[in-house]
């Protein structure tokens, strides 16, 4: 599958399903019995059906576009994504919530068709709330990273269309994140982008963050938060340049404030001090973790 | 109890009109060991006294989160409570992942009703010999409900289960009224008294940190238990209790002797 569902492309021989205009398109082709004239202020493909049968077709999917990015640091992770939900050429919305955070330590970024995103968080969250009641203890990043897997493969045949990024610090406090494809294959390491602009961002992270391509013999820098943070925002306003489904700046002539484009999702660390970052995105009645639970004896009443 | 012709069937009744087997499932949630429940109209606090086999063995909880706005204390047969509570758990997931909402405690309480309903009208089954104690804060408030092995339900102010919860009950019959408008601290205080109504006369002769355990839940307030050492804290105001007692007694001697008062009003 075309993993860029691109309005008017994907099946040629149809007219685009998921493009402006194509409510119109459809009216046409019933009342016309299948035949469709391209016209001049209409520029679809030609369309030649057998008389008199209609194409139906189930487009269950749709691209929403949007951007993914997710950089580890020593002791912490920024996870950052769009916040422009697309269809084709129109932005049925400018703020959009790509992101989920699962617990203290874990965030799960989606970009894609954003009905899957949602579902699929709804999913995940509640996974997460069962394991917690049964374990005791809040679900540590690696576990959750094959949780995400092995959701997505469950679907292999009808899959999510979403491109994860999760981010968080493993068991050690160490920051690491995970990069997935729409049926679940990840890996786990410390930089990762996805999403519409992924090949606009990812060159900019290697050679920033793993400073590849550069000769100068400087051995890399490791990124302080602040820098992580800031690098970041970069990524985004330069891929907004360019990519019209990742929002980079706002259209309304102000200076480039990235602050304000940017839903800058969460910072999560475990250093105590680094909270300035930190918003709660905690949702309503999530409660702390609950402490292990005892060991109970085999006790006929109580 | 006796044991009579008509009580070895879930699906017999008695000649009066009773269904035996029912108030004998009741009977297994008196044996339990006390809890009780009260709430104020933002919270709802249950208190717990946890009782344990032997002195190796580790004392049993009794107190369980259902989601982070409902959480159940229980009394009687703790398999069956396993059970309840994974059902409900359920049901609050469900309703989360359908609505979008947190699971109205009515409609989750009427649920756990009608499951055990079930059990005491088919011949293969037998009823849950458990009695929940269900707090939790919806839309509609703060509430505490009492569930029955009988598939009954009742809502209260508060609420006491389990053995000699009599005495927590008349302890909460003399406060309850000025319930309403306590903070959480005075709530968690009155379940504290309550509870230790109900071992002055057993063999647990006071509360301590291994066997109490306490939970409350409200608005902006998640499920919360206490349990282990933080439970010190809230033991406290019984010690103040105490000094309070001995305060008064101390002054009674220092004092000339007078006639006694024509009835105790400590």
């Amino acid at each position: 599958m075309d993993p860029l569902l691109r309005p008017g492309h994907n099946a040629p021989h149809l007219p685009a399903a998921m493009g402006p205009g194509y409510a119109d398109v459809f009216d046409r082709l019933s009342r016309q019995g299948g035949r469709v004239e391209t016209t001049g202020t209409n520029a679809l493909p030609t369309f030649d059906a057998h008389a008199g049968a209609k194409q139906a077709s189930f487009q269950p999917y749709q691209n929403n576009g949007g951007s993914v990015v997710a950089v580890a640091g020593k002791d912490f992770c920024v996870v950052a994504s769009d916040t422009r939900f697309g269809l084709g050429f129109a932005v049925p919305t400018r703020m959009i919530s790509r992101n989920l955070v699962l617990n203290d330590k874990v965030v799960l970024a989606t970009a894609g068709m954003q009905a899957d995103t949602c579902t699929l968080h709804k999913v995940l969250r509640i996974r997460l709330d069962m394991y917690r009641q049964n374990h005791g203890k809040d679900m540590s990043l690696g576990a959750v990273s094959q949780l995400l897997s092995n959701t997505l493969y469950y679907k292999r045949f009808f899959p999510y269309y979403t491109f994860n990024v999760l981010g968080g610090v493993d068991e050690n406090g160490e920051g690491f994140c995970y990069g997935y494809d729409a049926i679940g294959s990840h890996e786990k390491v410390k930089v990762v982008c996805t999403g519409s602009s992924q090949s606009l961002i990812q060159p900019v992270l290697d050679n920033q963050v793993d400073g590849k391509q550069m000769y100068d013999g400087q051995p890399v820098a490791e990124l302080s938060l602040e820098q992580t943070v800031e690098l970041v925002k970069d990524c985004f306003s330069s891929a907004g340049e360019r990519d019209i489904y990742t929002v980079g700046l706002d259209g309304r002539g102000q200076p480039p404030l990235y602050v304000k484009i940017l839903k800058l999702a969460f910072v999560l660390t475990s250093h105590p001090l680094r909270s300035k970052y930190t918003r709660s995105h905690f949702i309503q009645g999530q409660s702390p973790a609950v402490r292990d639970s005892q060991t109970t004896t085999d006790t006929y009443f109580t | 109890m006796f044991r009579n012709q008509y009580d070895t069937d879930i699906t017999t009744y008695s000649p009066q009109g009773r269904v035996h087997q029912i108030e004998y499932a009741m009977e297994a949630v008196k044996q339990g060991s006390a809890v009780v429940g009260l709430r104020s109209a933002t919270h709802v606090v249950l208190a717990t006294l946890k009782r344990s086999s032997s002195e190796l063995a580790s004392n049993q909880r009794k107190l369980f989160e259902i989601d982070s706005h409902v959480g159940i204390a229980i009394a009687g047969l703790t398999a069956d409570a396993r059970v309840l509570t994974r059902f409900m758990r359920a049901e609050c997931h469900n309703h989360q992942y359908v609505y979008e909402t947190p699971m109205p405690l009515s409609r989750l309480v009427l649920a756990v009703a009608d499951k055990s309903q079930v059990a005491t009208q088919r011949a293969s089954k037998r009823p849950f010999g458990v009695g929940l104690l269900v707090a939790g804060y919806d839309t509609t408030g703060a509430h505490l409900y009492q569930t029955c092995p009988s598939g009954n339900y009742f809502e209260y102010e508060a609420f006491a289960i389990g053995a000699r919860s009599q005495s927590a009950k008349t302890y909460l019959e003399k406060h309850f009224e000025s319930f309403a408008a306590l903070s959480l601290e005075e709530l968690c205080r009155h379940a504290i008294l309550a509870l230790q109504e109900t071992v002055a006369s057993s063999k647990d002769t006071e509360l301590t940190t291994r066997n109490t355990a306490l939970a409350f839940v409200g608005r902006d307030t998640p499920w919360t238990m206490v349990e282990d050492d933080s439970v010190e804290e809230y033991l406290l105001v019984l010690d103040a209790e105490d000094e309070l007692e001995e305060g008064d007694a101390d002054a009674a001697r220092q004092q000339p002797q007078q006639p006694p008062a024509a009835m105790d009003e400590s």
